[in-house]
């Protein structure tokens, strides 16, 4: 049974296409102010990647901001419940799920049977989410994909204590003019982010084996300060961008 | 000129309340909400003309002894309620923000505030008031809230303060606050320049403790299944028990609208279509979304049966006892749901769980009512820890509806309806 799964998220659509419990093929596009066609548009690239007709698909679910306007989808679930679904898939062990994207940030509880148990969000804020990289980035002139393996070399973070991303961002500033290092304020930044994504955690009172999922997981210094603070180890999804789309494509072909 | 108050009155009350159409049962005979609502704003609004004094009063402040005075009571919380209805919320806490004062400051007080100082909101604006009576049972807010607006108007302003009762009613917290009773007494006195009507107080309070039985009876109607009301409607009818309990209109209200659920009860007509799943709401409801929510639990069959907002106005029924009514009084006052510590919440909230038999709690953090929202984690990690169902918080503001992003909001409410539906099927299993 061929089936696809459809996220569309706030800055990125993302596609898998399942076969018989296998992954055969993802893809990732921006979402730009459309989600309709963005929707569409990932649809039929992951089908172009697969070789695949349309025709060959028999079940798609759609999740992610955009759900419902993936008109062509059988059934739309919440993220919260494909990330899981996907997690499971990909590590039937996990039971807790961190999920940083773009513009929120969710911690996921999962009982013995990879169910959702609990979820709790942060939506309200910048700060704790991809967006407020993106602007540090900015802030840092520095390219955001070579946070990770710069701040891995820093000796001693800087000390950022703004809760507030535009407070943090003039905090950024004023330690570039004190002449700190850049390693140093980048590693500085990812442990604040990492605080208040685990303080969010906290509320949720997360188990181990733990997976870290969404566009930030990629950056290596978020994970290791994550780690630092949480005091345990993290599996990074080898899918972590298409999580959510392949746990669609996973509970597509239960329908 | 009355006519031409009452006229205008009207309009804009038909504007505001109209919003609530949707989810209110109409029922027979008595006088409709609307209708009611209409005359006592209009009385209010003419206080000048027929010689009757106004005085502003906290949604939880005792009221009885007012209306023994032939006092009109007016409610600032109310009037929010109805600002947060009719969207007006955010434009007005704007202008307060403008004034100096802090966006993290409660948006009653916000609006409150602010419409004082123009001529508009809906009804144009309250009465102005001739004394304020502010007792911070709900919490300390009201205090600089109540100074402002006395200091605005000229107006004596009068403060009734009741200690928390974290565990228990202390001896000496009873007789600290039944002490002031006296002084509120003496205050109206001198407010009305005329003796304290003892007299006309019992037969207040009498109807006033017949009115919450009445109300929790009500509310107690939503243990049948389906529930022939949800937590929307009774948002909807507490106006009365608010602002105007006491009188015995509101009985014929109250008795007339629990004689309706009765007989949907005996028909098995629910609120919901297919209810399937019953939820309890926590906090004061997002007045500006009530059609939404109400909207989307419903399309996934959930119906809202209760919540710990309106039954606040009878959940110290309890305390009452006939031997000497202002002990009773100053009691009830001092130990209401804001006023009490939050393993008592917790205790009370589970209370209801099992009572209404419900799925799942629905907590609504709300931005503006701290001692409201300050200990729903602690609530919501007890819940779980005890009856193991699951909860969902959800962040707004009641009446400032700046404060609100549909799209997370609705994520949030369809994955909290998945995770019930999920154990749902596997306890069928
Ligand atoms: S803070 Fe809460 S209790 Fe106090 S006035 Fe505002 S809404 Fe009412």
């Amino acid at each position: 049974m061929l089936t696809a799964g459809i996220d569309i998220g706030s800055i990125t659509a993302k596609a898998a296409i399942f076969e018989a419990g296998k992954l055969l093929a993802t893809k990732v596009i921006f979402t730009g102010y459309n989600a309709e066609a963005a929707g569409q548009k990932v649809y039929e690239e992951v089908l172009g990647e697969a070789c695949l007709e349309k025709a060959f698909i028999e079940k798609i679910v759609s999740t992610g901001y955009g759900r419902n306007s993936v008109k062509f989808a059988d059934k739309s679930y919440t993220e919260i419940m494909c990330h899981a679904a996907g997690a499971h898939f990909l590590n039937p062990h996990i039971r807790s799920i961190i999920d940083i994207g773009g513009q929120d940030s969710k911690a996921i509880l999962l009982d013995d049977n990879g169910k959702v148990k609990n979820f709790v969000m942060n939506d309200k804020c910048a700060a704790g989410t991809g967006r407020f990289l993106e602007v540090m980035a900015r802030a840092m002139e520095v390219n955001l994909d070579e946070f990770g393996a710069m701040s891995i070399k820093s000796k001693q973070p800087s000390k950022i204590s703004s809760l507030c991303t535009v407070f943090a961002e003039s905090e950024v500033i004023s330690l570039i003019a004190k002449g700190e290092q850049r390693q140093d304020i980048i590693a500085g930044i990812h442990e604040s982010i990492a605080a208040r994504v685990s303080s969010m955690v906290g509320r949720v009172g997360i188990k181990e084996p733990v997976m870290i999922t969404g566009g930030v997981a990629r950056n290596i210094g978020v994970v290791h300060a994550l780690e630092k603070k949480l005091g345990m180890k993290i599996e990074v999804s080898p899918y972590a961008q298409v999580n959510g789309a392949i746990g669609a494509a996973f509970l597509a072909a239960l329908l | 000129m009355k006519k031409q108050i009452l006229e205008f009155l009207k309009t804009i009350l038909i504007f505001s309340f109209g919003k609530f159409k949707k989810f209110t049962l109409r029922f027979k005979k008595t006088k409709t909400m609307k209708d009611m609502m209409i005359v006592y704003y209009s009385e209010a609004k003419s206080a000048r003309l027929t010689g009757k004094k106004v005085a502003w009063i906290t949604s939880g402040g005792p009221v009885e002894p007012l209306l023994a005075m032939g006092i009109i009571p007016v409610y600032p919380e109310n009037y929010g309620a109805m600002i947060g209805a009719s969207k007006m919320g955010g434009g007005l806490c704007e202008k307060a923000e403008a004034m100096g004062y802090s966006s993290d400051l409660c948006s009653y007080a916000r609006a409150d505030i602010a419409c004082a100082t123009i001529n508009g909101g809906p009804l144009q604006g309250l009465p102005k008031p001739d004394m304020l009576v502010c007792c911070n049972n709900i919490c300390g807010t009201v205090l600089k809230w109540y100074e402002v607006q006395a200091r605005y108007f000229n107006v004596p302003l009068f403060i009734l303060d009741t200690p928390i009762c974290h565990t228990e009613y202390t001896p000496e917290i009873a007789k600290y606050v039944r002490s002031q009773f006296d002084e509120y007494f003496a205050f109206l006195e001198s407010a009305c320049k005329r003796k304290f009507n003892y007299d006309r107080l019992n037969e207040v309070l009498l109807r006033s403790f017949q009115t919450q039985v009445l109300w929790q009876e009500i509310l107690d109607t939503t243990t049948n299944k389906p529930s022939p009301m949800t937590a929307f409607d009774a948002f909807f009818h507490m106006a009365l028990i608010v602002t105007l309990r006491g009188t015995p209109e509101v009985i014929d209200y109250y008795t007339a609208l629990l004689a309706t659920m009765k007989e949907r009860v005996t028909r098995g007509i629910g609120a919901v279509p297919n209810e399937k799943y019953r939820l309890l709401w926590d906090n004061i409801p997002i007045w500006h979304r009530m059609k939404w929510l109400s909207q989307k639990f419903a399309s996934q069959s959930a119906c809202l049966v209760a919540d710990t907002y309106t039954s606040a106005w009878c959940g110290t029924l309890k305390y009452v006892s006939g031997d000497n009514p202002i002990d009773s009084l100053a009691e009830v006052y001092t130990r209401i749901y804001l006023n009490i510590g939050v393993d008592e919440m917790a205790k009370m909230i589970i209370a209801m769980i099992d009572k209404y038999d419900v799925d799942g709690l629905v907590l609504h953090s709300n931005r503006s009512c701290k001692p409201y929202s300050f200990g729903q984690l602690d609530i919501q990690r007890i819940v779980e820890q005890e009856r193991g169902i699951p909860c969902l918080m959800i962040e707004a503001d009641m009446a400032d509806e700046r404060s609100f992003s549909e799209s997370q909001i609705s994520t949030r409410i369809d994955a909290f309806m998945e995770i019930i539906k999920e154990r749902e099927e596997t306890s069928k299993k």
